[in-house]
């Protein structure tokens, strides 16, 4: 059996979907939902190699550097927030995160 | 039409005394700090009233004989879309003439005023007010348009009611210019109904516009009914007209209006402001030829009023209110004339009313400052000898009202009478009888009046009631009646003068020549009345002559005749008969319930109504649904909305992705 571009995309779906439900189920800790949003964007990442080695267009691999790049300054400003957020709060368990509510 | 007018001329006639009322009222009160004093005020507004009555006067003289007219805009005040909202003037015979009128009766009233007014504090208060009305009144006759006719209408209502309630501490004065207010403001509302139904379907205020779209009017139906329209309007004006010129049902204000000094009830509420009604219609003549409807309308309110309001005049005691009632009765007849289309007679008559009725309130009111502020007939009596100007005066006053041959009311009121006679309208029949009757009244009443005051046995010691009336703190120590000094027997003489002779001397060119040819119209073919006067006058001496075998002159007579034979022959008679018809008396003493219907059922229904209007309509439709069901409805759909804001990320994220699936499903599948 040989790897074909349909089973790459089965796992970045996968992927994806394990963090959609990760965000939603996810009811006690930031990280975790970071962490989720991560998945989603390897999920993503998955997608781009997948095709560019199919399509054998390298411009696909350049643009999952460019969105490891983003994921990384995001993941540090995210960090930075969550731990401003611990300051003040004392607690980063999401269900008491609701200053937003209308 | 060679001539024209020049506008200057005219805006000095209307602004003249306006000025005058400005210096006198800003100036001369505590308002501006009573700068001037009373003979500056005095005489400012007499000067502006007289520059005013000179300059109508050349008008009157250009418009008469060299045929002048003039039909400009002076103004233009706003223009919303095609309407245009304009100031401008409009002269011609009927105009002129009542421009002359107007200026002449104020001019009199102000020097009268400065000997009736001496002892009072608001002495420059008054001069103020009776010239704000002068300009009132000006801008009102001399009006090219709706708009401008609609200004001076509320104005001279507005003065109307200062003057009615002058002396403010008085409860009485207070409430009769509120009852003179209020029951003005129903005429009003169906006045300003008219002119909105014209302007909304002539598009136009201008007369002369409107009047040249007459044509296309008398066609149409009032929208969702089958009456015509143009009966409607008529209808609609014609009730302004009743509520300013004081016809059945809505008279009952101007009896009370005479809670307000002498000299405005012989302004305003005789000669000039209640018979702006009558010259509305006059100036509307275009429109009310269009309906036969309106015209039987006028007829009969125009015959109740002339007859059942003389009837109230016999059993008033208050000089005030007799002459009160004589004046309601004669607007009835101008009325009835309006209703026969004899318009020119009617302002005929409107014309000489106004010399003889002011001299008549003049003269009353001469009389009340020579007894000493007394106002009830039962004790006055044999003043002839003490009283000799006023008395001639008053006489002359009588003898012309009562339409005696020769004088000025004979013209115009038998003209009145022949032209209903002459009408075709179903209602002319029931107007004849009314206006036929009401000589007869007219003369028993103004008889009555004259015979108890002026002859007869001297009652004025026996007053129970000294100081009845008095309203100047003047405590006569001396209770013999006298004459009043020059500035009040001089007005009388000269209003007496027009009073004698105008008729006489005007009833051929302004009935019967082309005086109101251009102002007045009237459709000969339909209403045939004036043609058939025109073909029954030859000249005012056979008139007078024919009218010594006329039906109206001997009623006048047996009027006279009557209440000389029960005031001075017989004076138990009355008492008598007072008591054998109890019940007549009764309803003539209530003033046929009127008074009383207004208070105890109209107005309690009325309030009902407004308190129904005000918890349904008002706090209910419009406060409780329209505006706070608003934000009750807005409040309640972002209740909603708020709910979907928990403020929880997970939350927003699965909005997110829901949006995502959406779009997606719609750009990948369904597009």
């Amino acid at each position: 059996m040989t790897l074909t571009l349909g089973h790459f995309l089965t796992l970045g779906a996968i992927l994806f979907a394990l963090s959609v439900v990760g965000i939603f189920l996810n009811r006690k800790n930031l990280i975790v939902l970071m962490m989720a949003i991560e998945l989603m964007l390897l999920a993503v990442n998955t997608n781009f190699v997948a095709f560019s080695h199919y399509l054998g267009d390298l411009k696909g691999q350049i643009f999952v550097f460019f969105i490891l790049t983003v994921a990384a300054a995001e993941a540090a400003i995210g960090l930075a927030i969550l731990v401003l957020l611990f300051r003040s709060k004392s607690n980063i368990n999401v269900d008491e995160l609701n200053t937003l509510k209308g | 039409m060679s001539q024209t007018l020049s506008s200057t001329t005219l805006l000095v006639v209307a602004l003249a005394p306006l000025v005058g009322a400005i210096s006198a009222g800003v100036l001369g009160t505590k308002f501006g700090g009573n700068v001037i004093g009373r003979r500056v005020s005095h005489s400012l507004t007499i000067l502006g009233v007289l520059l005013s009555f000179v300059l109508s006067a050349l008008t009157l003289k250009s418009v008469a004989l060299d045929g002048a007219r003039f039909n400009e805009t002076i103004y233009t005040w706003m223009v919303i879309g095609d309407l245009k909202m304009e100031i401008g003037f409009l002269v011609d015979g009927l105009t002129a003439m009542m421009m002359c009128v107007v200026t002449f009766v104020s001019l009199m009233v102000h020097i009268y005023t400065v000997g009736y007014m001496e002892e009072d504090e608001g002495y420059n208060r008054f001069f103020a007010y009776i010239s704000l009305f002068t300009f009132s009144m000006l801008m009102l006759v001399m009006s090219n348009n709706m708009l401008q006719l609609f200004f001076g209408w509320e104005a001279v209502g507005l003065v109307s009611y200062l003057l009615i309630g002058f002396w403010f501490n008085k409860p009485t004065a207070i409430f009769a210019n509120m009852k003179a207010f209020l029951v003005n403001r129903v005429g009003d509302f169906g006045f300003i109904l008219g002119i909105g139904l014209l302007v909304a379907y002539t598009g136009t205020l201008n007369y002369s516009e409107t009047f040249a779209k007459t044509g296309e009017l008398s066609k149409l139906m009032l929208p969702g009914t089958d009456w015509m329209l143009i009966t409607v309007i008529c209808i609609c004006l014609f009730i302004g007209a009743m509520g300013k010129s004081a016809q059945f049902p809505l008279h009952v204000w101007l009896p009370d209006s005479m809670e307000g000094p002498t000299p405005i009830s012989a302004l305003i509420h005789a000669a000039t402001m209640v018979t702006a009604g009558i010259f509305m219609v006059a100036r509307m003549s275009p429109l009310f030829e269009l309906s036969d409807t309106a015209l039987n309308f006028v007829l009969i309110i125009g015959g109740i009023t002339a007859l059942f309001m003389g009837f109230l005049g016999i059993i008033q005691n208050d000089i005030k209110r007799i002459v009160a009632y004589s004046t309601l009765s004669q607007l009835g007849y101008m009325t009835v004339a309006l209703g026969a289309s004899a318009y020119s007679v009617a302002v005929f008559h409107l014309m000489t009313h106004a010399f003889f009725k002011a001299l008549l309130f003049l003269a009353a009111g001469s009389v009340i400052m020579g007894v000493h502020h007394n106002q009830d007939i039962r004790w006055m009596g044999g003043l002839r000898k003490y009283m000799p100007i006023t008395w001639l005066t008053f006489l002359a006053g009588s003898l012309a009202l009562i339409g005696t041959p020769l004088l000025s009311g004979f013209y115009s009121k038998d003209e009145i009478i022949m032209a209903v006679h002459a009408s075709q309208l179903p209602a002319a029949g029931f107007a004849y009888f009314a206006v036929l009757a009401g000589v007869f009244v007219t003369a028993f009443y103004s008889f009555r009046l004259y015979f108890l005051v002026f002859h007869g046995k001297e009652r004025f010691d026996q007053n129970p009631d000294v100081h009845h009336g008095h309203d100047h703190g003047h405590h006569a120590t001396d209770s013999k009646p006298h004459e009043s000094p020059w500035v009040v027997t001089v007005p009388l003489v000269l209003l007496a003068i027009p009073s004698l002779l105008i008729g006489f001397m005007t009833i051929g060119p302004m009935l019967f020549g082309e005086f109101f040819k251009d102002a007045i119209f009237v459709n000969a073919e339909i209403h045939t009345a004036m043609e058939m006067l025109r073909e029954e006058f030859h000249g005012p001496v056979q008139m007078a002559l024919h009218g010594l075998t006329a039906a109206p002159f001997w009623l006048a007579l047996s009027g006279v005749v009557l209440s000389y034979y029960m005031y001075m022959v017989n004076p138990a008679l009355p008492a008598a008969i007072k008591r054998r018809v109890e019940p007549l008396y009764t309803l003539l003493e209530n003033k046929y319930y009127m008074d009383w219907f207004n208070e105890k059922v109209l107005a309690p229904v009325m309030l009902k109504l407004g308190f129904v209007l005000w918890k349904v309509g008002d706090q209910g439709a419009i406060d409780g649904v329209v505006v706070n069901g608003s934000w009750r409805v807005v409040g309640w759909i972002s209740g909603m909305v708020r709910k979907v804001q928990t403020g929880y990320l997970y939350d927003y994220a699965l909005t997110m992705v829901l949006g995502v699936f959406v779009l997606m499903t719609y750009f990948v599948w369904l597009k």
